[in-house]
């Protein structure tokens, strides 16, 4: 398995989506989110992140774990590979029925 | 049904714009999050893992066609086609957008409907069994007291701030089919020896880390007192409960810590004091007031087992299966209670589609069906169904995918949305519900294995109710991987009691496996007319641990 690395998540004000950061965006898929390797950068972004709180564009923002599975990234908990997705139980909905891989 | 007088209707209009303005003032910056979260709650507005979910209050599980159709309407505009039903009869829905939570809220007031006191450490929507005003074994029909104990208790000033949040069911017959011991505070109606109704009340009941069964805190409460004896046993909680530790606040811990009792005692301090001082005292006209609005229909005079009803069971082998199970014998002779599983094998317990809540408004008024009721155990229920017309209700059911006949069986099981919607959850449950589901799909083998209620929680909060299952399953996570511990031995009737934790967790490869075999046991060690939970307290859990750890 490969090291561990770090992305910035929080959900959407307007209307709860699960979003990334992604150098100073936020963006809907986790292949688009900022890898963080370092904890530096990782904190600054959360900093970052507490001002978009402020400016009404996210909620409870948080790092957390990812590797990178055959290139491409993976959550390493199941709660953020199924936020990443969706339900496990119906394909259908959530990020994974616009066929994002994750 | 209860139907909205004029206050009522201005009560939850001025909910509606007081909640339109609140998310106004979050979206213009006005209130932070965190002063915005606790008014958001107390709306039923939670933010799950990927969006916000509407919990909506269905007092006592009754709904009507109209309000049917409403959350069809809900679940096509602001959701993505779906409900789900939940262990406390409400329904959630999923996916909603904040922004979009005012217009749903006036759209659910155009049918009496809301999402008040569904969150936040307030007198939780009150539940109550399902076949009430139906079943055969009711003293009376516990909506009535029900609708009272919401009339009193919404946003009632004292007890809107409590220690933790405070869940009350009610039940009218001898047959507990609201759980009422594993509540905050249970009411049963008892009739004593010269046949005057009065209300056993339960405190000190619930589940969560620390399961605990109510005890008796009033033997025969009169009714016209019943109101001053439940506020006499908020001020008890509301006084002494652990304010100082989230996970002791519930009333569960106060009342064992004080032992029965002691809280009898301040209880009937407390019941003495408001009576000096001004008592809540239920009138004879207002309790009659109230239950006029829950008046039986005008039951035809008809006859039980009808030809036509024999006819079809002879001739259609999946009418008769259904009739086996979803049939529960009714008040009135020619007519029957039928659950409508929402448990269809491999499928989601709980969840509903906008085009089956729309058939089943449907088929409620082709059938002069006033109301359907949700069940605690995640299913529907008609109440009021005329035996004659079974085989026809039988095929509409089918049609929408509602017929599955199943009720009371190994794959009528419980789950908690868990992992795969919950913020606050460890593990999915619906997953291992869909996987046994499909292991025990063969109808013979379900009949064989009789009634068996297999409940399962994603976290330890217990909404899917394990404690209290035949066989319970919890989900827990070790290091991000999902677990399951397996319980036997609970019950949420009559004869209510905790499950006891088998052993060590099991992997999500396992768990399935594990259930086949306590199951295999009891099938071999069974006597005759026992059922699952019978045999499990007669043998005890030793046999069942052997086998379920034998190649672990």
């Amino acid at each position: 398995m490969g090291p561990v690395h770090k992305i910035l998540t929080a959900n959407r004000l307007r209307d709860g989506e699960v979003v990334y950061w992604a150098s100073g965006r936020w963006v809907t898929d986790l292949a688009d989110g900022e890898v963080f390797a370092q904890d530096e950068p990782a904190q600054e972004a959360l900093k970052a992140a507490g001002r978009a709180v402020e400016d009404r564009i996210v909620v409870n923002p948080y790092l957390f774990e990812i590797r990178y599975v055959e290139g491409r990234v993976r959550p390493v908990e199941e709660r953020e590979l199924i936020r990443a997705a969706g339900p496990t139980i119906r394909r259908d909905v959530g990020k994974q029925a616009r066929h994002v891989p994750v | 049904m209860y139907r909205y007088d004029e206050f009522d209707a201005r009560f939850v209009a001025e909910r509606v714009a007081q909640f339109r303005y609140q998310v106004e003032r979050r979206l213009s910056g006005e209130l932070t999050e965190d002063e915005f979260k606790p008014l958001r709650l107390m709306n039923g507005l939670y933010l799950q893992l990927h969006a916000y979910m509407l919990r909506i209050a269905v007092p006592y599980g009754t709904l009507s066609p109209k309000q049917l159709r409403m959350l069809a309407h809900i679940a096509r505009k602001y959701d993505k086609g779906y409900g789900h039903f939940t262990t406390r009869q409400n329904m959630q829905f999923n996916w909603i957008k904040l922004v979009d939570v005012p217009d749903a809220l006036a759209d659910l007031a155009s049918v009496e409907m809301h999402c008040i006191q569904t969150s936040g450490n307030c007198i939780r929507n009150v539940t109550a069994d399902h076949y009430a005003g139906a079943a055969k074994d009711e003293i009376e029909d516990p909506r009535v007291l029900g609708e009272i104990i919401r009339q009193w208790s919404s946003l009632h000033p004292e007890f809107s701030f409590l220690p933790r949040k405070f869940k009350i069911a009610v039940s009218g017959s001898a047959g507990d089919r609201a759980a009422v011991k594993f509540h905050d505070m249970g009411v049963e109606a008892v009739r004593n020896d010269e046949d005057q109704i009065g209300y056993r009340v339960y405190a000190g009941g619930g589940m969560g880390r620390t399961p605990y069964l109510g005890y008796v805190v009033g033997d025969f409460v009169p009714r016209q007192d019943l109101l001053s004896f439940l506020e006499a046993v908020m001020r008890v909680y509301n006084q002494s409960g652990r304010r100082d530790n989230l996970w002791k606040a519930r009333i569960k811990i106060l009342a064992h810590a004080l032992g029965p009792e002691e809280m009898r005692n301040q209880v009937a301090r407390e019941f003495e004091e408001i009576k000096r001082f001004g008592s809540l005292y239920l009138s004879r006209d207002e309790v009659a007031r109230i239950a006029r609005y829950f008046a039986p229909p005008a039951f035809e005079t008809l006859e039980d087992d009808p030809s036509e009803l024999a006819a079809a069971r002879q001739t259609n082998r999946s009418f008769d299966d259904w009739c086996k199970t979803n049939l529960a014998p009714h008040r009135a002779s020619g007519y029957t209670i039928a659950t409508v599983s929402l448990k269809p094998i491999g499928g989601v317990p709980g969840d509903i589609s906008h085009e089956q809540l729309d058939g089943l408004a449907a088929l409620l008024d082709e059938f002069g069906i006033s109301e359907i009721r949700v069940s605690h155990e995640q299913n529907a229920v008609l109440p009021h169904v005329k035996q004659k017309d079974l085989p026809v209700i039988f095929a509409r059911l089918q049609a929408l995918g509602l017929a599955t006949p199943n009720a009371g069986l190994v794959t009528d099981i419980i789950a908690c949305p868990g992992l795969d919607y919950c913020d606050l959850a460890n593990a999915r449950s619906v997953p291992i519900a869909q996987r046994i589901s499909e292991r025990f799909a063969d109808l013979g083998r379900q009949h064989d294995i009789g009634e068996l209620k297999i409940k399962i929680s994603g976290c330890i909060n217990a909404c899917g109710h394990h404690h209290a299952g035949h066989i319970g399953i919890l989900g827990v996570d070790k290091k991000g991987v999902e677990y399951y511990q397996l319980q036997l031995g609970g019950s949420g009737a009559e004869d209510a009691s905790i499950g006891a934790i088998l052993g060590p967790a099991f992997g999500e490869h396992e768990i399935v496996d594990a259930v086949e075999s306590v199951i295999e046991v009891y099938l071999e060690r069974r006597e005759k007319n026992e059922r699952f939970l019978d045999t499990v307290r007669r043998v005890g859990l030793q046999p069942f641990k052997e086998r379920a750890y034998a190649t672990h």
